[in-house]
Order: structure tokens, then C-alpha cells, then sequence
């Protein structure tokens, strides 16, 4: 970025000009004017996203080799392609704000950005594929949706198509459920123990409540955040607990009931210090996760220098 | 059900990259080529019978795909080799069958698209791995080479194809030569067949490791008997 500094008054005419466009529900450019520190946290958001969608290939690809029809095993395929999909999408919108998918990932690698803490949990049977589905890419959505109205342009154009396939990945994961609740003794026992595991985690996916989420109040602001944590994560419960019912499968928590007065589900107390262990690197599958995906990077290294070798050559020869 | 066993099986082998691609644009192609291979392998299969009974409990000297297929992924470059020979042999196999009236006639037009374009993923990577680095030029030789005695089995008849087994090992001969020399690479000199059961894989004997694949593969529909996913 090589821009001339401008001076206050300037400054302070394109800082007006940026929050008319927003106040306006326009949408920002890559070429427009933007704070610092809304470059910033959008680098970092869409960065994280970006993240989760690689790191959340993991998960499920472990039971790629082990599903159990092959249908199942097209759609497990045809899903993990279009998250490796997602995250291409997700770069390039990164890039968009002038920083490059090398240095996001080696700040990936080197755990200075982070992925969606659901992927530190381990997929422990088939059954875990469809909640994965049914759940975690339900939060996902349900975050994402949002995100369409977003005040950066890349990132909502991003959020369509990734939001598109991300509500196809969930009914398949709803049905794949469904049809292990309809199944066997066995197989319906399988359903309701991976709900049981994956339903607190997909819960925190919407983050801390809104009285410690640190970038809520001013991604609001900018609108590139259009509704709180709690809000979500509240709408996502009410989405849940009919859903469930129509499994034949329940949620692990005690405290859920229907409250008539605010009109939502009351749900339990979530275990935030779980959550802060997750973040911090000490959940089930951290370091699982990052290995795998650095040593995928670093084996690779050899590939991706033959590739650029080979483009070099090549160009000189067509000179 | 040879054709369907070996597209099942490259696919598995395909599908065991996922996560672990040297760059996100082949998460997306192997996995994309791994899809391809699975719906070939399930309209072949249907042809023959319930689909995931011949996949899931059919046992290891059941199988009829060729030992190519059945071959560990090893690194990317040996994973390139065993895609170039077989893209190569299906685009050239499928060629002949979508051109002839038999009854794979329709699924072989289809499908010769996607096999032709695979073969394009094999070939410009063995081009750049080749006329790379020293270091992947070494190792796409390596690859080449240890797969070599595994080609030999594509030119034998198999049950229920009527082939011209002479024109496809030429036109395959040709092009792999092709692709190679433009690679700077050498075409193998070995023999192209083992000498005990290499090439024996469309008689249902198999080499050590697609015993360990089938068993992953296999193990939980086989631990749910009946049960319907």
C-alpha cells in the first residue's frame, strides 16, 4: 500500500464519507477508503473464517474411508470439497484487503490467527458426521445469514454462495441423523450420543455473551457484525429444540423449557471455562488439528516449489 | 464390475488426501476426480447388483479392480504416476466402449468427459513435478518407476468387455511416452508385469495393503448387519 498520508482535514472528510456509506447501507470496495481498523478486524474476521473452513475438513474427512453406504460416502466427499471450496472463496476475500493467503496461513500454522473452536472436538462415530451437520453448520448458518448484508462487498458476495451450500450440508446432516434415529437400537443410540457431545460446543460457537465479547460493539457498528452473540446463539436454540423433537432425539440439557412471556426457549448455563480451555489450545483435538494441517503444508512444500519452478521456466521460454 | 471395483477403489485411495493436499487447490481437484471415480463405480456396480452389498461385503479375493488402483498413495508424486497410467488407460478404455453398442455405451460417453480431465490433472502436474525441481523431478521418476510393473494388467481382457486390447496399449504406450518425454522424463524400461501376482488383481489376488483398505472401509457396515444408513 503505497498511499500519500493525508493530512487531518482530509482524514477527517474520508472518516466521514466511510460511515455516511455505512449509516447508508452501501456497501465498501476493496478501492475504498476504510479505517485502519476496520481493515483490520475484517483481516481478522474473515481470516478465522477462512481457518475453520480448512481446519474443519479434518472432523469429517476422518470418516471418509469408514462411511458406511456409498451414498453417504458421495455426499461426505462432495461436502469436504466444497469447505476446501469455502475456504478459496474466504482467502480471496482476505486478499481483497491486501494481505496474502501465505501469511495468513503461516500465521495459522504458527497459532498466531484463529479457527472455530467446534473443530478441536473429535469425531468419534459416523453418528458425529450428521451432527456436525445438523449443528455445527446450522450455528454456521445461522451466524453466516447475516453476514450476506455484511458492509464489505467480498465478504457478502462470499457469504451467498458459502451459506448456499452450507444449508444443503445441514439438511443432509439432518437427515443423515434422522435416518440413524429411525435406524437400529444401536444406530439410534449413536445419534444420541454424538448430539449429546456436539450440542454445548455448537452453542459456543456464537462466542462469549455479549458482556465479554471484546470486537462485538464496534463490528456492529460498522455492520459487519448485524446481531449479538446471545442474540444469535438464542435464535439457534429456538431453530434446535422442534428440530430435535422431529429427530426423535433429545438435547443434553435439563434446563430447557418454553418461556412464555419472552417467547424463546430458556436454555442452561454453558461452561464458559471449557471454552476459554478450548481457545486457549487445551480442547480435545488442538494440537491434532494444527499438526496435520502444518504437516500437510510442509510436505506439500516440495510440490508447490516444483510448481513455481515450473511456471518460472516457462515463462522465460515463452519470452 | 472389474471397471466398477477399480474406479471404487481409486476413489477410496483419492478420498484418504482429503485434509492433506500440499495446496488447497488439490483439496479440491483429488477430491473433485475421487467424486467422479465413486459415481462411475456406483452406476457400474448397480449394473451388477446392490451396490453397497458388493462394495461393503464382498472379501478381498472378491474384488476385480487392478492391483494400479489398489496402490498405497505414497507421496503426491507417486500418487500423480498411478493417476497419469489410469486416467490415460480409462479415457482411451472408455473411448473405445462409448463408440461400440454394448450396454456400458452410455455411461462410458459420460464418463470419458471426466476421465478426460483427469487425465489433464495428471498430465500437468507430471509436467510440472517432471520439469520441476531436481527434487520432484526425482521423485515423479520414482514414481513412475515403482508403478510400472503394475500397467501390464490394464492390457489383459476383461470379463464381458469386448476390447482391442492391441490398439489400447498402443494409444496408451503412445501418450504415456508423450507426456513423459515433454515431462523430461524417462518411460520405464522394467517390465511392465511382476513376476508372481502382479497383474493378477482382475482374478481376485491382491496385493498386502488392500486387505488393511477394504477392512476400514468396510468395518462399519459389516459391525451393523441389516442396518440401513
Amino acid at each position: 500500500m503505497t498511499t500519500i498520508a493525508p493530512d487531518t482535514a482530509s482524514l477527517a472528510a474520508l472518516e466521514a464519507g466511510f460511515e455516511a456509506a455505512v449509516a447508508a447501507d452501501e456497501r465498501i470496495e476493496p478501492r475504498d477508503w476504510m479505517p485502519d481498523a476496520y481493515r483490520a478486524s475484517l483481516v481478522r474476521q474473515i481470516a478465522q473464517h477462512a481457518h475453520s473452513e480448512i481446519i474443519g475438513m479434518q472432523p469429517e474427512a476422518n470418516w471418509i474411508t469408514r462411511a458406511p453406504s456409498l451414498r453417504r460416502k458421495a455426499i461426505l466427499m462432495a461436502k469436504v470439497q466444497d469447505e476446501a471450496g469455502h475456504g478459496l472463496y474466504l482467502y480471496s476475500a482476505a486478499e481483497t484487503l491486501g494481505v496474502g493467503r501465505d501469511e495468513l496461513l503461516d500465521k495459522l500454522h504458527s497459532g498466531r490467527q484463529k479457527y472455530s473452536s467446534i473443530f478441536n472436538y473429535p469425531t468419534l462415530t459416523w453418528a458425529d458426521v450428521g451432527a456436525i451437520g445438523w449443528l455445527v453448520d446450522g450455528a454456521a448458518i445461522t451466524n453466516q445469514v447475516p453476514l450476506c448484508r455484511c458492509s464489505y462487498g467480498p465478504y457478502a458476495r462470499a457469504m451467498v454462495r458459502v451459506c448456499k451450500e452450507e444449508s444443503f450440508h445441514q439438511r443432509q446432516g439432518y437427515e443423515l441423523l434422522l435416518a440413524l434415529s429411525r435406524g437400529t437400537d444401536a444406530q439410534h443410540a449413536m445419534a444420541q450420543d454424538a448430539v449429546d457431545r456436539w450440542w454445548w460446543p455448537s452453542l459456543m460457537m456464537f462466542g462469549p455473551p455479549d458482556d465479554e465479547s471484546a470486537h462485538s460493539a464496534r463490528s456492529m457498528a460498522w455492520k459487519i457484525k448485524r446481531h449479538s452473540n446471545d442474540e444469535l446463539r438464542q435464535r439457534f436454540v429456538d431453530i434446535c429444540v422442534p428440530q430435535a423433537e422431529s429427530l426423535g432425539l433429545t438435547l443434553p440439557d435439563p434446563d430447557l423449557s418454553w418461556n412464555e412471556r419472552r417467547g424463546h426457549w430458556d436454555f442452561g448455563p454453558i461452561d464458559w471455562d471449557e471454552f476459554r480451555e478450548v481457545l486457549k489450545g487445551n480442547g480435545p483435538c488442538n494440537e491434532q488439528r494444527i499438526d496435520q494441517r502444518r504437516r500437510a503444508h510442509e510436505d506439500g512444500a516440495w510440490v508447490r516449489d516444483a510448481a513455481a519452478a515450473y511456471a518460472a521456466k516457462h515463462a522465460e521460454g515463452n519470452r | 464390475m472389474a471397471l466398477g471395483d477399480d474406479a471404487l477403489v481409486l476413489s477410496h485411495r483419492l478420498g484418504e488426501w482429503a485434509g492433506h493436499a500440499p495446496v488447497l487447490e488439490e483439496e479440491v481437484a483429488l477430491a473433485n476426480i475421487a467424486l467422479d471415480l465413486l459415481g462411475q463405480a456406483r452406476v457400474l456396480l448397480s449394473l451388477v447388483g446392490d451396490e453397497d452389498e458388493l462394495a461393503y461385503l464382498r472379501e478381498e479375493r472378491s474384488f476385480r479392480n487392478c492391483q494400479l488402483v489398489e496402490q498405497p498413495n505414497g507421496d503426491f508424486a507417486h500418487t500423480i504416476a498411478r493417476q497419469l497410467y489410469f486416467s490415460t488407460y480409462q479415457e482411451l478404455l472408455y473411448g473405445q466402449l462409448a463408440v461400440g453398442d454394448g450396454p456400458l455405451a452410455p455411461l462410458a460417453a459420460k464418463a470419458v468427459k471426466e476421465v478426460a480431465y483427469h487425465r489433464d490433472h495428471a498430465e500437468q502436474w507430471t509436467l510440472r513435478l517432471g520439469d520441476g525441481t531436481q527434487e520432484s523431478h526425482e521423485r515423479i521418476q520414482r514414481g513412475l518407476d515403482a508403478l510400472w510393473r503394475f500397467t501390464g494388467e490394464l492390457f489383459e481382457p476383461v470379463t464381458g468387455l469386448d476390447l482391442d486390447l492391441t490398439a489400447l496399449h498402443d494409444d496408451w504406450i503412445t501418450r504415456i511416452a508423450s507426456v513423459l518425454t515433454r515431462a523430461t522424463l524417462t518411460v520405464p524400461q522394467g517390465a511392465s508385469r511382476g513376476a508372481w501376482t502382479a497383474g493378477a488383481g482382475r482374478q481376485g489376488l491382491h496385493t498386502e495393503s488392500f486387505g488393511r483398505m477394504l477392512a476400514e472401509m468396510q468395518h462399519l457396515h459389516r459391525s451393523h448387519p441389516g442396518a440401513t444408513w
